[in-house]
């Protein structure tokens, strides 16, 4: 919802913080901000997970480029599709036997 | 011996939102590092893909204390961190267990920080280098490095009627830092995860430098889809052309001796940069680059031998 602007002052108090702001020598104050940036828009196959096949092997875990497997108490619980890019590598290592992933077109889902 | 279930419960050990490529492999030999570690770390970096795509300001994917330098010093930089540690310690200002790792291409270790390298691991800092290997400077465009093999096509050893592709054989880094005489020096693959952690998890025990080669298949510089990034690392061991070995104070070990050696043409034309290799009246150079894959693993075979 926007909010009137009466005057000069309330669109300079919304501004962004200036050079003087940043910390000295650029340094980055905490650590993993980089969860904040969503690179699931990069994605163009979806990975989906089926629980049922799932045997929590974890090797889609550790061989995930994105960190985007989620993983609680050493089971599989799902994938962090804001993060995901899709690269596939989960339903390629995924042993033979189980194949609990399938890629799919993202323009599948799309509007859904 | 790396356990999936113990090392996953150390939770995300690289955060999400970093900008590599979908399918990029330096990530996930990142994660297993970092995964491997039961101290805290101070990490350094040399100019890469990896600084490139996980420190754009204000993000970062790091949770351990991370320091850049620039190409060349990679390793001066964290051995000067190891060294005020150290000084400190002795003093009694400082009593927490804290071990460094610094990560570098093969740009930044084979050329432009061999110097620098070279420097730490004589000087005997406690600390570990790994070099992730794509074998060419990707970052900024596909150039030849030193580690780029006999024949690939970069933006600099172009395929033209006069010449096809890089003249000269690939340096082999690791032979150099043995050659330093330090107490561990591997060569490992992200997709033998649990080779490689266990590998990191001895570097980081020894008391002294150690150095860790890592072969990083990547996907935009040797042109493959992005889900085959670990097949690639699967190929590139099976065919003996990156073998897996440790050298623990001078004694060599072969940690994967494949049954059945896969020929060195399956594994480059899964590749766009050697495709000119199979085009015919190039029979030659093929069997040149299997003919010194086969030298460089008999040689290392007989060396394991030799104890």
């Amino acid at each position: 919802m926007a909010t009137d602007v009466k005057s000069k002052k309330d669109v300079e108090e919304k501004k962004e913080p200036g050079w003087k702001d940043l910390p000295i020598g650029g340094l980055i104050e905490k650590p993993g901000t980089s969860e904040a940036y969503k690179t699931g828009d990069w994605r163009t196959q979806r990975p989906v997970w089926d629980s049922e096949k799932c045997i929590n092997c974890l090797i889609c875990w550790i061989y995930c480029p994105d960190s985007a497997v989620i993983v609680e108490d050493g089971k599989v619980k799902g994938i962090d599709l804001d993060h995901c890019k899709g690269c596939g590598i989960c339903a390629q290592e995924c042993p033979p036997k189980c194949k609990a992933y399938t890629m799919v077109n993202e323009s599948e889902f799309r509007g859904k | 011996m790396a356990n999936l279930k113990e090392l996953s419960k150390k939770g995300k050990t690289l955060a999400s939102g970093h900008r590599a490529c979908a399918g990029c492999t330096f990530p996930i030999i990142l994660r297993q590092v970092l995964a491997a570690a039961d101290t805290p770390l101070v990490c350094g970096s040399a100019t890469g893909c990896m600084e490139v795509t996980t420190t754009i300001f204000p993000y970062t994917s790091w949770k351990t204390p991370f320091i850049h330098s620039a190409f060349e010093n990679a390793a001066a930089t964290i051995s000067g961190v190891e060294a005020a540690y150290s000084s400190l310690t002795r003093q009694g200002k400082y009593d927490k267990e804290v071990k460094f790792i610094t990560f570098g291409g093969d740009g930044g270790t084979y050329d432009i920080g061999l110097q620098s390298l070279s420097g730490a691991m004589e000087r005997g800092h406690n600390m570990l280098y790994v070099c992730y290997n794509n074998e060419a400077y990707m970052n900024t465009g596909i150039q030849r490095s030193s580690a780029t093999p006999k024949g690939a096509e970069t933006t600099t050893t172009p395929i033209g009627k006069a010449r096809q592709g890089k003249q000269q054989y690939k340096k082999d880094l690791t032979a150099i830092m043995v050659a330093h005489n330090i107490p561990y020096v591997a060569q490992a693959a992200p997709s033998h995860w649990n080779d490689l952690i266990t590998k990191v998890q001895k570097a980081l025990a020894v008391d002294g430098p150690a150095f860790i080669n890592v072969l990083m298949p990547c996907r935009l510089g040797w042109s493959f889809q992005p889900q085959y990034g670990m097949q690639m690392a699967r190929d590139a061991v099976n065919s003996c052309y990156w073998p897996l070995y440790e050298v623990e104070n001078g004694v060599y070990k072969i940690n994967s001796k494949p049954k059945e050696k896969l020929p060195i043409a399956e594994f480059l034309k899964k590749q766009t940069k050697f495709r000119h290799m199979f085009k015919p009246g190039n029979e030659d150079k093929l069997a040149d680059l299997q003919a010194e894959v086969d030298r460089r693993w008999e040689a290392l075979l007989k060396r394991e031998a030799m104890g």
